[in-house]
């Protein structure tokens, strides 16, 4: 080895996490599943919008724990994907009259595809430096989707505006409620395929690839095919909650997808605990209604109020809403003896 | 020919912010292995402080000097508080710790003075420099404290005692603190002077871009580009980079159709991922060795 080489121990990016630790148990999951299928019949319909953002926002922090958590990759560019995903859903139906439920797996393929393609270069970056061309990724996308020659499909500056699709087969519920439904719908199908797909042969390949590299290499794994893997997966459930997105919120613009919504996405997935996957839903609460919280303390101090919490939860519980889940468990075991 | 020149020149004068910022993050990136995200943040709070001490009737150059003082201070006071703790946490969690940091110093900065753009006075002055019309006076304040601050850190790392303890414990920790060097205090000495950096940056480029909480969004974005353009482990090639990245910018603005100034950020940024791919540590860096 020459004398300009630097040996390092590199620290892990993230800290492994068991296999059998990254979900619930059945009884858990249903009462989770019964609260959301209950929640929406009593409450008012802008209330009914936050919770179907709460799914929305839930998929994206999901999508980019199976990336961080799954393989060790971390990215602070998927507010790029969501952006694709959004757009990809509100030019195919305003400007190609598809159907709302229909542009969801396009855009989930549209962007398993960038994803899968962003995934080639940033295979041969780790740690930092990835999270810095990630960072990039998510700063250029606003300025890209502005160009005047997207203009004619994307509307520029001024962005599209989606219609809200109303309840099929003349169902008597809201717009709103019909929304959250299918957003449930779609969510759980994808929770639940998460899940498989981390206890499948190519989860295990990427919880080896982020526990030791070259160690996994050495076992036989294709190192490259299962990074840019995560990553198109990744990208692929973030484009579907970017689609969701588009259609609750019935408006896209290059503003609504800045490096702010990527570094939330982010948070969340700290909040939420790493590597855990029902902590993508509590991660999301945090996001979504720790601002509004904070702007009721105080109106201009919500970011600082933000970045207090945030410190908090990293110095008292570094491994987030998982930690508190464990804490829980351990005490009511202790009740039942 | 004439606009060529004007453009290499306004691209040298930014390229010397660039570089100071990219030296702020460089000189964190060696002490503690990560990329600082509030670095923007921090230098425009001293920039704050800066114009809140003229308003106050404090000289320039006394205000400088102060705010430097302060940002020192102020960069110890952030490591031994927040990040000491965390230097043992994994990255992601240190990455959420500055991406907190950067959202408490914009909040506070903007409750503080209010988001209304600001004016900010230079030294120099904004006449054209030695008469001619290729650069102004400022640009040229720009280039020549730059070089100035770049002189004396050279001397500093090169020919004290301290500056040698530093480099020492940034490129062997364990083998420095046999030989009794306080390395922890050497971490919180590179984040002061870090900060001090930044302030300097910040104060130069306010004159710019306006004084405002948002004002460094950009110019760190640059910053990054520059700092890994010439290698996260080389304050030289930081430095390097940061010119490079500056005249590259306006080059790119000015002569490659279609790119105008919408799209000067993501040229900076498509920058920093091809430097990634192809020289994954910089024209100036060290590659680094794995060891299972």
């Amino acid at each position: 080895m020459s004398a300009v080489e630097e040996v390092t121990n590199e620290a892990s990016a993230v800290e492994a996490v068991p296999k059998r630790a990254m979900t619930l148990g059945y009884g858990t999951s249903l009462v989770v599943l019964g609260l959301l299928i209950i929640a929406p019949m009593f409450l008012k319909n802008f209330f009914v919008f936050q919770l179907t953002m709460l799914l929305i926002y839930a998929l994206a922090v999901l999508a980019l724990n199976i990336l961080t958590g799954g393989s060790g990759q971390f990215s602070l560019g998927q507010s790029a994907f969501y952006a694709v995903g959004a757009y990809t859903s509100a030019i195919l139906m305003e400007h190609m009259g598809v159907n709302y439920a229909l542009t969801l797996p396009i855009a989930g393929i549209i962007c398993f595809g960038f994803g899968f393609l962003f995934g080639q270069p940033a295979l041969r970056l780790s740690g930092i430096y990835l999270a810095l061309a990630t960072f990039a990724l998510a700063v250029a996308m606003p300025q890209l989707l502005k160009l005047g020659f997207f203009e004619h499909w994307t509307g520029g500056v001024q962005g599209l505006v989606v219609t809200k699709p109303d309840a099929p087969f003349g169902l008597p519920i809201s717009q709103d409620r019909w929304l959250y439904y299918f957003t449930l719908v779609v969510a759980i199908g994808i929770y639940i395929a998460s899940v498989n797909l981390l206890r499948s042969r190519s989860g295990r390949a990427f919880m080896a690839i982020r526990d030791n590299e070259i160690a996994a290499s050495a076992m036989g794994v294709d190192v490259a095919l299962y990074k840019t893997l995560a990553f198109g997966v990744s990208a692929g459930i973030t484009g579907v909650a970017g689609g969701l997105g588009a259609i609750a919120v019935q408006f896209v613009a290059p503003d609504g997808y800045t490096i702010t919504l990527a570094i939330s996405l982010f948070l969340g997935m700290v909040v939420g605990g790493v590597g855990w996957l029902p902590g993508s839903i509590v991660g999301s609460a945090f996001i979504i209604f720790v601002p509004n919280i904070a702007e009721s303390i105080s109106k201009g101090l919500s970011g600082a109020v933000f970045g207090v919490l945030l410190f908090l939860v990293i110095f008292l519980v570094p491994h987030g809403a998982r930690q508190v889940a464990i804490v829980a468990q351990q005490l009511i075991g202790k009740l039942k003896k | 020919m004439e606009l060529f020149i004007n453009q290499v020149l306004a691209g040298i004068a930014t390229g010397a912010i660039y570089a100071c910022m990219a030296l702020a993050v460089v000189m964190i990136y060696q002490a503690i292995d990560h990329l600082n995200f509030a670095q923007g943040e921090m230098a425009m709070f001293s920039t704050f402080i800066a114009w809140q001490l003229m308003q106050w009737g404090v000289p320039y150059w006394w205000a400088f000097l102060l705010t430097l003082a302060f940002s020192f201070a102020g960069g110890i006071a952030i490591e031994r508080m927040l990040f000491k703790p965390l230097a043992k946490a994994p990255i992601l969690t240190n990455v959420a710790g500055f991406i907190a940091l950067f959202a408490i110093v914009n909040s506070v900065a903007g409750l503080t003075w209010d988001f209304t753009i600001k004016q900010f006075p230079t030294p120099f002055g904004s006449a054209p420099f030695l008469g001619s019309q290729l650069i102004s006076t400022h640009q040229a304040g720009m280039i020549g404290v730059t070089v100035g601050l770049l002189i004396l850190l050279y001397l500093f790392f090169q020919f004290t005692r301290i500056g040698l303890a530093m480099r020492a414990a940034a490129s062997l920790p364990e083998s420095a603190r046999l030989v009794g060097i306080n390395t922890s205090w050497m971490i919180a000495l590179g984040w002061g002077m870090a900060s001090a950096i930044g302030a300097i940056a910040g104060i130069l480029i306010a004159p710019v871009v306006f004084l405002e909480p948002n004002m460094m969004g950009g110019v760190l974005i640059y910053g990054f580009a520059a700092a890994v353009l010439g290698g996260l482990t080389s304050p030289l090639g930081a430095v390097v980079g940061g010119f490079l990245v500056g005249v590259f910018e306006n080059l790119a603005g000015t002569y490659i159709p279609g790119v105008g100034n919408e799209l000067k950020l993501p040229i900076a940024l498509a920058l920093i991922i091809t430097v990634l791919v192809l020289k994954p540590a910089g024209l100036f860096g060290r590659p680094i060795v794995k060891r299972v």
